[in-house]
């Protein structure tokens, strides 16, 4: 799935003065880490560090930092690109290379990428991998992903088979399947290509780290219930989970960032005040919804704006759970360190089936007093997007809520149609004044 | 039976569309039981091993109107799943006690969601199929895996799957794969005695019969085979790749061999071939099942390759053994899998100086023109040429 979200940080402050972009502390420290986290990836042949690449939804960043690799998560390459508005040509890159125009665009943004010289998001350049760490946890085209780009870069590949939860659990004997691959595949590869023994108790270590960064994510995230809401919790927290979905689970960066978020977020709920965006602070708030699937990158920031200007706040979504569900409780486990990390991988939002996504949606629209869910059906992603149609009228038949239903794509810029989505986004919110009214309630 | 009857028997199964046949078979005993699957591959030898008729679920293909489907799917989504949905919706498949979802795609598993949702009372399975590169791993995965379908179809039929029925039923699905390889056998010896459409229609009609039904019908076809004295066309003989979910229309198949290419190898209804050994029938059977599809599956795009010399590999090799001239890439439109091997695929068959073509379909496309002119020059060139 897609990805995850380090996007550029200067777009969610607020313009106070003229010229000026003033930025809260959690921003300029998350900026400050990607810039880090790049400058080192550029290092990384120079250094001999080694780098694996892998993906967003069940990412083993711990582990792989315990070896002292550095991840790079392709689908943030992707999102990052269609943010710098270099999706496009890469895309044409892609399928003039014989790609397929009806395939996930992520995938053919990264290859598009790849064939252009690998410039990452800081502009700086990306290292090659060695080892692409398979993790295949709730979406097929990782697999053709990895088959992909194990041909471009001619590395090894470790394949991590993430069962579904095809009856809405992880049966027990797919949590043990998963840490037996871990134990006898994963650590294998990453000793063989790092050279370094694995380390049981600094992974314990990093995963108490993660532990305290989760904490605060979820104290963020659920602070999303009162009103006004101090967050947006799909434009605004895509920035929130960056860090955490990515390279800073497990750090000490990760927990500083999520700490400052926190203290940032709980002072604004405190203040009464909302979420700041690209157009000002939204301490108004006259609609509260839930938002499930990716948004789109190449219009983010216009996306956005369709909700701020009438001032509707996202109160919950779907898609910043996509590289960990955790406000059900779970945590990751220093004490249980293989454990932890299959129970990790199979709640994944992406692992979810769909009477368990529509459970969360009903959820969510409950438990956050939402007025109203949408979904951003994108066009090239299966896996979020067959069964959506349905999930939308499971969802309105348990809620007694009507939906919205809008399509774009990731980072695809032939599809999106803002006028499209404008209308959509305003009728349906025409219909919730209607039925607050009273009318054809 | 002639030749022509047992044909005729086929086509009426492939454009059985109400599933007459297994329904007939359903109500020749009332405590019978039957279990739809989706492509690609599910393990038949358990369903029949549990007393219950494994039935193939392909979609509509271009004889059933979608009225309700699309209202399930958006547009920007495969044909099948929404010709799927609509066969559910207007009672077609009513007579299913459970449905089988294989991890072929992140279609067909959201497909296993959506019938959660839509039929509570009915048995759902996905299928997460072994994937990983350690086989001794991946068959204690799998094994397990059977054993819980095996456990559960047994609760639902009442007939547990003892060792000696799935004994059984491995042996009897043992001739049906075999039956099918001797099949392509022959139309790879003797394409222009054995089209790819009569071919495929025995296969098609394999999903919705009881297997002893199948045997009977295809082997009399095979010795008709024997009798007929047709002589060669001067056409190319081209593999097909790509096909292994949403089908094409018969039609396209037709036009494909009208135009001039004499298919001779191919992945339609793959599922059924996967398995590309005999299965032993000796030492515990649910263990031979998953160690043979785990060691014997067919590479295909619903399978990770381990072997990163896998992919480029596999068309010069499917070339050679089948002795064809080039390769024609026919994906259903929106099919990921089928769509992201591709490039890997084609540019391992270019390499080696295959000659290719590429294109789509949906399983209810009416109009063959430009596929007839693609495959019709493909042929050409190939004969002037050698290649492309
Ligand atoms: S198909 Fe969807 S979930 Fe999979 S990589 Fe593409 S965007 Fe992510
Ligand atoms: S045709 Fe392709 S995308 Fe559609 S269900 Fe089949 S495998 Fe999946």
């Amino acid at each position: 799935m897609s990805t995850h979200p380090t996007g550029p940080i200067q777009i969610t402050s607020p313009p106070k003065n003229r010229g000026e972009v003033p930025k809260d502390d959690s921003m300029v420290l998350q900026k400050n880490m990607i810039a880090e986290h790049f400058r080192q990836l550029e290092e990384a042949p120079q250094t001999r560090t080694p780098v694996v690449y892998t993906f967003v939804p069940g990412n083993l960043t711990e582990l792989v930092r315990s070896f002292g690799a550095l991840p790079v998560l392709p689908e943030i390459n992707a999102l990052q690109s269609g943010m710098r508005g270099k999706s496009r040509d890469y895309i044409a890159e892609a399928e003039r290379a014989g790609h397929s125009e009806d395939v996930c665009t992520y995938v053919k943004c990264d290859i598009g990428q790849a064939l252009a010289g690998n410039i990452g998001p800081t502009g700086t350049k990306l290292p090659k991998p060695d080892l692409l760490l398979l993790s295949y946890t709730g979406c097929y085209t990782f697999m053709k992903w990895f088959e992909l780009l194990r041909e471009h870069y001619g590395c090894p590949t470790v394949f991590l088979q993430v069962p579904y939860q095809g009856d809405g659990r992880l049966a027990p004997e797919h949590r043990a399947y998963l840490m037996e691959q871990i134990r006898t595949e994963v650590i294998p590869a990453l000793e063989n290509v790092t050279g370094r023994k694995y380390d049981e108790d600094r992974l314990r270590h990093y995963l108490s780290l993660s532990r305290q960064a989760e904490d605060d994510l979820v104290a963020v995230l659920e602070t999303a219930k009162r009103k006004p809401s101090p967050i947006d919790a799909y434009f605004g927290a895509v920035y929130y989970v960056g860090p955490i979905f990515s390279a800073f689970r497990g750090t000490e960066d990760g927990v500083r960032y999520y700490h400052e978020l926190r203290r940032e977020v709980e002072e604004r709920a405190r203040a009464g005040r909302g979420p700041i965006t690209p157009d000002g602070p939204l301490d108004e708030q006259r609609y509260r919804l839930v938002v499930e699937g990716p948004p789109n990158w190449t219009n983010f920031r216009e996306f956005w704006g369709m909700f701020t200007a009438e001032q509707a706040v996202v109160v919950a979504s779907t898609y910043t759970k996509v590289g960990g569900v955790y406000e059900f409780g779970f945590r990751h486990d220093p004490e249980d360190p293989l454990g932890t990390m299959a129970d990790y991988c199979g709640g994944c939002y992406t692992n979810l089936n769909l009477p368990s996504r529509v459970d969360m949606l009903a959820h969510y629209v409950k438990e956050y007093e939402a007025d109203g869910f949408l979904i951003n059906s994108i066009k090239s992603c299966n896996s979020f997007s067959a069964g959506q149609l349905l999930m939308l009228r499971e969802v309105e038949k348990r809620t007694g809520l009507p939906g919205a239903f809008v399509e774009s794509d990731l980072v695809d810029p032939r599809y999106f149609s803002a006028a499209n989505i404008k209308n959509r986004l305003e009728s349906y919110l025409q219909m919730i004044d209607a039925r607050r009214q009273g009318v054809g309630a | 039976m002639s030749r022509q009857e047992i044909v005729s028997w086929a086509r009426s199964c492939y454009e059985d569309v109400r599933f007459e046949k297994p329904r007939a078979w359903l109500a020749d005993h009332p405590e019978r039981r039957a279990v739809g699957h989706l492509p690609v591959y599910a393990p038949k030898e358990i369903v029949w091993a549990c007393g219950m008729l494994p039935v193939g679920i392909y979609g509509g293909g271009d004889q059933v109107e979608i009225i309700r489907g699309d209202a399930y799917y958006q547009s920007y989504i495969c044909h099948l799943p929404r010709s799927v949905i609509e066969l559910a919706l207007s009672g077609r498949l009513d007579f299913l006690s459970g449905v089988l979802f294989p991890s072929t795609c992140d279609v067909i598993r959201n497909l296993s969601g959506m019938w959660q949702l839509l039929y509570e009372k009915i048995y759902v399975r996905y299928l997460d199929l072994p994937q990983i590169a350690d086989p001794d791993l991946a068959t204690r995965f799998w094994e397990r895996e059977l054993k819980t379908l095996a456990d559960d179809l047994s609760e639902i039929s009442g007939i547990r799957a003892s060792d000696d029925r799935l004994r059984a039923a491995i042996t009897t699905y043992n001739e049906v794969r075999s039956t099918m390889r001797a099949l392509y056998r022959a139309r790879g010896e003797a394409p222009w005695r054995v089209p790819t459409e009569e071919v495929y229609l025995l296969l098609r009609a394999a999903e919705v019969t009881p297997p002893d039904e199948f045997l009977a019908q295809a082997r009399a076809y095979l010795a008709a085979v024997e009798e007929d004295t047709s002589r060669p066309k001067d056409r190319c003989r081209v593999i097909v790749v790509g096909s292994f979910c949403e089908q094409p229309p018969l039609g396209l198949i037709k036009t494909i061999e009208r135009a001039g290419c004499y298919i001779v190898g191919d992945d339609f209804l793959l599922g059924s071939r996967l398995n590309q050994q005999d299965i032993p029938v000796d030492g515990d059977p649910l263990h031979q099942l998953a160690a043979s599809l785990v060691r014997g599956a067919a590479r295909t795009s619903v399978l990770y390759d381990p072997d990163p010399e896998g992919k480029p590999r596999l068309m010069p090799q499917q070339v050679r053994e089948s002795q064809a001239d080039g390769v024609i890439f026919a994906a259903p439109s929106f099919c990921d899998p089928a769509l992201l091997d591709r490039p890997m695929l084609r540019a391992g068959a270019e390499k080696a100086g295959i000659p290719c073509i590429a294109f789509q379909y949906s399983e209810n496309t009416g109009q063959f023109q430009q596929y007839r002119d693609q495959a019709g020059t493909f042929s050409d060139s190939i004969k002037l040429w050698g290649g492309a």
